[in-house]
């Protein structure tokens, strides 16, 4: 493989707030070797260059979810998003998650995310004695959670929904419901009827207006709009 | 500091019959693209007997009770995610649901005139 340099152009969203009155967008370019495959791989270079860039990274491979960011308008993972992917010719745009408050450049305060997450309980809730080796299932019931637990949290769906902007305090968003749904079809969790109860609400489930936004930029390929529709689904069999 | 409430307990009816009425306002939509095309619509009156018959005249109801409270539920969300203040969001959805069944009242009233 040869190790062609290359050369590639960022604008990149900066915000100190101990030092810019307003955010402002910078340019700047790097060299980058063959080798450099990932966006995270250019990132890395760019810090090298300029380390007054801050952005969160971590596992580099897309399991962590710290990378989440807005790139050329679109949430994803840096570390799953190929170089090769851009238009070749125009600059890489780079912004943080929006919605919500940037701490510094790329990186954004992920409180009410996490809020968000914690207020539908995300834990198995069985108040039957703990069995000596583990809670078993069946692979019928084990495969209703495919699609649902592979969540990494990286905030890329929530981020990018309309409602979970205006309402980020009231909504629980994609990626609250994904995991709610999650408990509600798990055949060893006894709290089905609290959490239906919990999520009954015109803000914290019934905001989602199927705009799809989450689906779209889902860095692991997963659907919080099917996840939601089966809730409301399961609160219509519920009420009839 | 205020405190946040959320918890309503209440949504789903709602948004179910958002759906249903939206069922019922496409169906009737269908209908009347096929009475156009059938001539119900070449005279004032075939129009008139058209809207005389006692099923369109069923469905035409039907029609004008969902519209409304699709708009009641789309109008009240628009109200919900844009406006923070409580005072202001409660004044316009007594204003909207006043509006809709004065609106509801006056389309039938036009309808059934004919």
């Amino acid at each position: 493989m040869t190790n062609a340099t290359r050369t590639v152009q960022f604008k990149i969203y900066r915000y100190d707030p101990d030092k810019d009155a307003k955010p402002y967008m910078q340019d700047i370019s790097v060299e980058l070797d063959s080798t450099d495959r990932k966006l995270l791989d250019a990132m890395v270079k760019l810090k090298a260059k300029d380390d007054s860039i801050a952005f969160r990274r971590s596992c580099r491979e897309g399991v962590c979810g710290s990378d989440a960011m807005n790139i050329n308008g679109k949430n994803g993972l840096a570390c799953l998003t190929a170089m090769d992917s851009f238009p070749e010719g125009k600059p890489v745009v780079l912004r943080p998650l929006p919605g919500l408050p940037v701490i510094r450049d790329l990186i954004v305060d992920m409180t009410q995310f996490f809020k968000q997450y914690h207020s539908i309980k995300p834990y198995l809730i069985n108040n039957d004695p703990p069995p000596e080796r583990e809670r078993l299932q069946s692979p019928e019931d084990r495969e209703e959670l495919n699609g649902l637990y592979e969540c990494i949290l990286c905030a890329c769906c929530s981020t990018s929904c309309p409602s979970f902007w205006w309402n980020p305090d009231k909504f629980v968003g994609p990626a609250g419901l994904l995991a709610a749904y999650r408990f509600i079809a798990d055949t060893r969790d006894q709290a089905t009827n609290e959490r239906l109860d919990n999520l009954e609400d015109p803000y914290r489930l019934f905001r989602c207006h199927t705009i799809m936004n989450c689906v779209d930029v889902c860095p692991k390929g997963l659907n919080p709009t099917k996840a939601i529709g089966k809730i409301k689904e399961m609160m219509v069999r519920r009420a009839i | 500091m205020q405190r946040l409430v959320v918890g309503a307990g209440y949504g789903l009816k709602d948004w179910l019959a958002q759906r249903i009425t939206g069922v019922v306002m496409a169906v009737f939509t269908l209908i009347m693209f096929a009475a156009a095309l059938g001539g119900a619509m070449s005279s004032r009156e075939a129009w008139q007997a058209f809207m005389a018959n006692g099923l369109i005249r069923f469905l035409s109801f039907l029609f004008i009770v969902s519209l409304c409270y699709h708009a009641w539920v789309g109008v009240r969300d628009i109200w919900m995610d844009y406006l923070n203040s409580a005072a202001l969001r409660l004044f316009l959805h007594v204003m909207t649901l006043l509006a809709l069944v004065g609106y509801a009242g006056w389309a039938i009233q036009i309808i059934w005139r004919l």
